[in-house]
């Protein structure tokens, strides 16, 4: 292990397709017992990444480690100890669901049943019902519920809440929640509901273009962030020492999103606090241009 | 399973800029000022609040963190955390500071409305010795 604190280390990682980039110049470490969210436009490279720490794509350049460990040279215990789960639930329609219980038992050595029909009896989910006759959020519910019951020390969820509808979804990542707050999983998970991420993510990290723009932990995220207004006055400066994420002009006025350093006293500038939505707003929108054409022209010389 | 009432339930708003665990530490603190909470009186367990609200543990553990370091509230070693006998102190102290915070921002404001910095001055001075002259 390099180090016993984070449970996800990426460092350069690429992923390429036959012409694009699904994953570029990946650097960030996830530590141990986080809940991470992965945000990012479709396209971005959040299932790329989760499959290639899951062991089902294997990276074209950089490094990977998902608890210490390459997750696609062969280390047969990875796979108990790491969970996955995308939107094709590994579930078969005919099955009852202890069926798909017992089923699970027998290939998962870490099996923990007690904690899967917690799960089940919490969610109001009959042990005898055919999951062909379950609802697609308790589909997802049942999914998810074995993919806990492994104890897994990492879960990899991608979208693991995606076309829930509001109460299916609370209660799928209550149970979520419980299980870390009872095994101390690490968790790291792809979504687009911003609001979830705020509620149980403590790690943010946000792709756009296949590219990291953002990575850190979400109080640091939320401190570290300010919206600045002002009206126009000839010659408006943001303060020295912000960089700035984005900004929105009005005929009057203007408001910047900045990233700070140090608690800004400004006089000129109205300070508020950002949501995370939408600082992570801001994220997704810089696409930073500069850094794009910069990274294609780099292309060009790789691709040999 | 037969649960008990919980002493405090919380609310998370994800639309605020205030980091959650601070939201939650702002509810115990109200809590306790209107009387919901008492000394003495336990706070949910994490896994309970989890299971009550959508919530990150660790955002409930790092709450109650700042909660023991406020002298708010008390961790006893397999038991729980508990409102703590010295509390309303430990409460007023904090409550200066928001106060201290509050009236900066009022200041800043009356400044920015173009109230100017005698006017203020005046003000406060006047509001000390009125305030001293009813008192004795």
């Amino acid at each position: 292990m390099i180090d016993g604190t984070a449970v996800l280390e990426t460092v350069e990682l690429g992923k390429r397709y036959r012409r694009t980039w699904g994953l570029q110049d990946c650097t960030l470490t996830i530590p141990r017992g986080r809940v991470a969210a992965l945000v990012g436009p479709n396209g971005a490279g959040k299932s790329t990444l989760l499959r290639m720490a899951a062991g089902l794509d294997q990276p074209s350049v950089g490094t990977l480690r998902v608890l210490g460990k390459s997750p696609t040279s062969g280390n047969g215990n990875l796979k108990e100890r790491v969970g996955y789960l995308d939107q094709e639930r590994p579930l078969y329609k005919s099955f009852r669901v202890a069926e798909m219980l017992r089923f699970g038992e027998k290939n998962n050595p870490n099996w923990n049943m007690v904690v899967a029909k917690e799960h089940l009896a919490q969610l109001d989910i009959p042990l005898r019902s055919r999951i062909s006759n379950l609802s697609g959020g308790q589909q997802a519910q049942v999914a998810l519920t074995l993919c806990l019951a492994k104890e897994p020390e990492l879960l990899l969820l991608d979208e693991p809440a995606a076309a829930l509808d509001p109460v299916a979804r609370e209660d799928l990542l209550r149970i979520l929640m419980r299980q870390v707050a009872d095994s101390d999983s690490s968790v790291l998970l792809s979504t687009h509901a911003l609001g979830d991420v705020a509620a149980i993510c403590d790690y943010v990290i946000v792709l756009a273009h296949s590219r990291v723009v953002l990575s850190n932990d979400t109080e640091y995220v939320l401190e570290s962030h300010r919206i600045l207004s002002a009206v126009h006055d000839g010659e408006l400066m943001p303060p020295s020492g912000v960089t700035v994420i984005n900004s929105q002009s009005s005929a009057r006025g203007e408001s910047l999103l900045v990233r700070i350093e140090l608690p800004i006293d400004e006089s000129k500038w109205r300070v508020e606090r950002p949501t995370l939505e939408e600082i992570v707003l801001a994220y997704l929108r810089v696409g930073s241009p500069g850094a794009r054409d910069r990274r294609s022209h780099d292309d060009d010389r790789s691709s040999e | 399973m037969t649960q008990r009432q919980p002493s405090i339930t919380y609310r998370l708003d994800p639309r605020s800029g205030v980091a959650p665990y601070r939201q939650l530490v702002d509810q115990v603190r109200h809590a306790l000022r209107s009387g919901l909470l008492r000394e003495g009186d336990q706070l949910p367990s994490v896994r309970d609040v989890v299971t009550q609200i959508t919530i990150n543990p660790n955002t409930v553990h790092r709450a109650y963190r700042e909660l023991e370091h406020l002298g708010v509230a008390e961790g006893r070693a397999g038991l729980g955390t508990f409102i703590t006998s010295h509390s309303s102190s430990a409460l007023n102290a904090t409550k200066l500071e928001s106060v201290e915070r509050e009236l900066r921002d009022k200041i800043i404001e009356a400044r920015d409305m173009g109230v100017s910095e005698e006017r203020i001055v005046e003000l406060v001075t006047f509001t000390f010795r009125h305030d001293r002259g009813v008192r004795t």
